[in-house]
Formats: structure tokens, C-alpha cells, sequence
């Protein structure tokens, strides 16, 4: 079967088997193998990707039900020779021991920001009105992205850091 | 996964014709898939309903609100009305699940999640729930995510929802509607059946009927909400036990005290004795610790989920002085001014 979707700004058409999941159509079919394929259940966060702005896992997505639907993945956010504020806060801070997880934490830990902005709750706030990103919030907000090489205490600060960032922009 | 059609449904009518036996709903997906991936669900058809219009919406109606199917549990969570007035729905929606499950999961399908039982999950292993009449391996197996209460000789799972036990803490109603167009609403206490002696059947819903809203009654004024959810890690992972509660206390005396508990029985579970004892009481721990004894009394079905009764019991407890204002969120207590 057919589904169109925009990918990183593109618009793409993909022939696929109607079992194929967006993680599979990303890595096989597009080519944009940036995006992890770790647990294929949902549970370690490694396909994280962008769907219409929102992070989802791409394994647990049907690539056919996603038509006309836009995906950003770790591809579409930067490039080395221009990395987005999170990419270079995850180089400064070694955010990562092997690696493997990275594309999913960065694209999750993108959205976690936007998500802050919005004034999203977790279950860590105190107050489900105005909830802060404390270290505890980004270990619950982050939680959907296992890093068994344990790097989780530079993933923090990496988000820390650009969300620091964020702010003294917003406040010059 | 086997394969399978895709269907997708543009309107109501169309899923309506398209749902039989060997169909199932696809909205979310994030636990069907996962369980179509290891051939524990193997639908020789899907009817996808995400672009059937009118299901994600949250509005109200009159004091009332009515939740469309497909509202996201990050969305429901996060609307402002649902803060305000039901703050424990938000808080167990948040105490689930990641993010990005959050993001996808939908409200409808978070009534019909499946256990999380590893004998459901095992398909070389007997399972009245996966395979009627295949026996229960969790029956001299073991498991400590196990029911306390609600099981029977064929099933000992539990049901993992903590939006669900929100949902009956505060008396939801479950708008469904069927193939001819009908439609009813169920409660949520009637909504979920079983495992008596056909596990594999869990709820109320024909096969070709749809869950197309929840329906939450008038807010719970001057009620104190709390949802107390204990898990082997801090985030991220299936409840041991959880308690729901919305509690109110007027002139020194518990005047409301509505409660579910949740990933202890086949569905979320109540008991009208416990409450009973604490509406037109004064709040005190000799109370809460009569109240929890009654709750956790029952023998455990299985030796593995024998812990279950303590936590159980404590639990409710540190929910109460939190719900009657002995203790803030972290269970330190709140002096007397």
C-alpha cells in the first residue's frame, strides 16, 4: 500500500506492507537511519521522532495510518556542520556514552522543551498549573528514554543547559 | 505481526459495519501493536478510527464533561478544565505510561488496555485470557503483578490502568455506541465484567459496538484529590498498587470519601464497607488504620502477591492523611496550626 507523509520538510511517498511500522519506513524505506530501533515495544525510546510535533515512539506507530501526517526525525533538527542547541549541548556536556540512544534522547528531550512551554504538567509537579523544569521533572519527563550506558546525570545538564539557554533569550 | 487488513474509517457508520470477531480498533495503538508484534492479539483485521471526526474532542455540558475516545492522555491530562475539576484524573493519567506513549495513547483506549499478566504475555504458556480453556499457568506460576482481589480459579491478572481507576473514583460513565446506531451509557463499575469463569471476556462491549466517549459527572467541590501510585521504579513502569481518592472534610469531619484502587483486581477496584467507616468520622490515623484492615483482609490468591496486603494497607493509609491534610505529597506531616 501508499502512504504520503512529510518527512524533515519533505514530502515523500512510501510503498509499503500494511505491518510496516513508521520506524521501519524511516529506516528502510527512507533511508534515515538516525532513528534507533532498540526494544520495538515502546519501552526504551530509541525511535523516538516527532510526529506533528509531538514525540511518539516510531515503532509503535503504523506507518498506514499516518498519512499526510509530518515527521521530523534526528536528520531533520540539524546536520554536523549545523547542529541544533541540543545536538551541540550533547556534545559539550558527553551526553552519551555509546551512543545509541542519542538520536531518540535528543529528539525526545526537543520536544520536552516545547512541551515546558506549553506548560505541560508531569507527575512530579507540585502544581499542575505552573510546573518548573527541575532535575526531578527532567528524570520524569525524560523516562521514556532508557540510556543503559547510564549517562543520564550529562543528559540532564545537556537539557538544562539549553533550556537555560532558552530563557535568557526570551528574557534579552 | 501476521498480517492483516487495514481499514480505515472515515465516520461512525463505517466502523460500526466493519467490527466483527476477527476485527479489531485501532487508535493508538500503543498496546495492541505491541501485543499484535508477539502474536498475543492476532486481529485478521484493523479498523483504524483516528480520522473519524468528532471523537477528540473535551467539552462541556453543563457541569459535565464529556470526553471524546480519542482525546490523547496527554491532552486530557493537561486540559484546563479537567485540572481544575478533577485533578486526580490528571495526576493518574501523568502517573502512567511515558510521554511519548502519552501522546498517542487515547482515552477509549486506555479503558481497554489488556493485563500486563506474563502468562498472557508468554504464548508457550496456558492462559484462559489469551486462549479460553487453556488453563492458567499464573495458578502455581509465579507473580507478584498479580490480583488481590476479583479473581477467580481461571485468572489471576490485574487490570494496569490508572486512568481507568481515576475514571471510578470518580463515577465516569462510558458512552458506547453500536453498530444500528444506538447509543448507551454504561458506568464505569458495569462497564468492566469478569474473569468468573470466561477471563477472555473483560467488559461489556459487543463486537461491533464502540467506546466513543467518558462522561465525567459535576466536579467534586471541596473534595481534596489524590493519587498514590507505588511501582518498582520512580517512573516508567506498571503499578504494584495504586489508590485514587477525593476526600472531603467539613467541620472536622470526613463528609466524602470517594476512592478506587487500582492494579490489585481485574478491574479498578471498590469497597462500599471501607467507605462506610470514614464518611461522618473525624480524620485520624486510628481511623485510617481500621479502615485499611478492613480493606486488605481478604487472603491473597497467590503467595507471590501476599506483599500486596501491606502495601495495600499502607498506601491507603498515606493517601488518607494526605486527602484529610495530616501529610503533604511526600508523606511529611502537616503541622497543626
Amino acid at each position: 500500500m501508499q502512504t504520503k507523509l512529510t518527512v524533515n520538510g519533505e514530502a515523500q511517498t512510501v510503498e509499503h506492507d500494511p505491518r510496516a511500522t513508521l520506524l521501519d519506513t524511516l529506516r528502510d524505506g527512507l533511508g534515515l537511519s538516525g532513528t534507533k530501533k532498540g526494544c520495538d515495544h515502546g519501552q526504551c525510546g530509541a525511535c523516538t521522532v516527532l510526529l506533528d510535533g509531538e514525540r511518539v515512539n516510531s515503532c509503535l506507530c503504523l506507518t498506514a495510518m499516518h498519512d499526510g501526517q509530518e515527521v521530523t526525525t534526528i536528520e531533520g533538527i540539524g546536520s554536523p556542520d549545523k547542529l541544533s542547541a541540543l545536538q551541540k549541548a550533547f556534545v559539550e556536556k558527553d551526553g552519551y556514552q555509546c551512543g545509541y540512544c542519542t538520536p531518540g534522547q535528543i529528539m525526545s528531550a526537543t520536544a520536552l522543551l516545547q512541551e515546558m512551554q506549553k506548560g505541560q504538567a508531569s507527575y512530579v509537579s507540585d502544581d499542575l498549573e505552573v510546573p518548573k523544569l527541575t532535575d526531578d521533572e527532567m528524570a520524569e519527563r525524560m523516562s521514556g528514554n532508557l540510556c543503559r550506558c547510564s549517562a543520564y546525570p550529562l543528559i540532564r545538564e545537556a537539557i538544562a543547559m539549553v533550556a537555560d539557554q532558552e530563557n535568557e533569550g526570551a528574557q534579552a | 505481526m501476521i498480517p492483516f487488513d487495514y481499514t480505515r474509517a472515515d465516520a461512525l457508520e463505517d466502523a460500526g459495519k466493519a467490527l466483527d470477531a476477527k476485527a479489531e480498533v485501532i487508535a493508538g495503538g500503543t498496546n495492541l501493536l505491541d501485543l499484535m508484534k508477539i502474536q498475543v492479539m492476532t486481529p485478521e483485521k484493523l479498523v483504524d478510527i483516528t480520522r473519524i471526526d468528532g471523537l477528540s474532542e473535551i467539552t462541556k455540558d453543563g457541569d459535565k464533561l464529556r470526553i471524546g475516545a480519542l482525546v490523547t492522555n496527554t491532552a486530557l491530562a493537561n486540559d484546563a478544565n479537567v485540572r481544575k475539576g478533577w485533578p486526580l484524573l490528571s495526576r493518574a493519567i501523568l502517573a502512567g505510561a511515558s510521554a511519548q506513549i502519552r501522546n498517542k495513547a487515547t482515552t477509549g483506549g486506555n479503558l481497554l488496555q489488556r493485563t500486563r499478566c506474563p502468562y498472557f504475555y508468554d504464548t508457550s504458556q496456558a492462559c484462559n485470557k489469551r486462549a479460553p480453556g487453556t488453563g492458567c499457568a499464573a495458578q502455581g506460576g509465579s507473580g507478584r503483578m498479580l490480583a488481590l482481589f476479583g479473581t477467580s480459579e481461571h485468572c489471576l491478572a490485574a487490570h494496569p490502568s490508572d486512568m481507568a481507576t481515576a475514571m471510578t473514583a470518580l463515577d465516569a460513565v462510558v458512552e458506547i455506541r453500536s453498530a444500528d446506531g444506538e447509543t448507551r451509557q454504561v458506568p464505569i463499575q458495569a462497564f468492566y465484567q469478569g474473569p468468573g469463569d470466561t477471563p477472555h471476556i473483560e467488559n461489556v462491549l459487543a463486537e461491533d459496538d464502540l467506546v466513543t466517549a467518558v462522561i465525567l459527572p459535576a466536579p467534586l467541590e471541596g473534595t481534596h484529590q489524590v493519587y498514590r501510585k507505588v511501582r518498582d521504579r520512580a517512573s516508567y513502569a506498571f503499578a504494584l498498587v495504586t489508590v485514587a481518592a477525593a476526600v472531603k472534610v467539613e467541620d472536622g469531619k470526613i463528609v466524602r470519601a470517594d476512592m478506587a484502587f487500582g492494579s490489585i483486581a481485574p478491574h479498578p477496584f471498590q469497597n462500599a464497607d471501607v467507605k462506610d467507616m470514614l464518611v461522618g468520622q473525624a480524620p485520624s490515623d486510628a481511623l485510617f488504620a481500621k479502615a485499611a484492615d478492613a480493606l486488605t483482609r481478604a487472603e491473597a490468591p497467590h503467595p507471590d502477591v501476599e506483599y500486596k496486603r501491606p502495601l495495600l494497607r499502607r498506601t491507603l493509609i498515606a493517601t488518607l492523611r494526605q486527602a484529610c491534610g495530616l501529610s503533604d505529597a511526600h508523606g511529611v506531616d502537616i503541622a497543626k496550626v
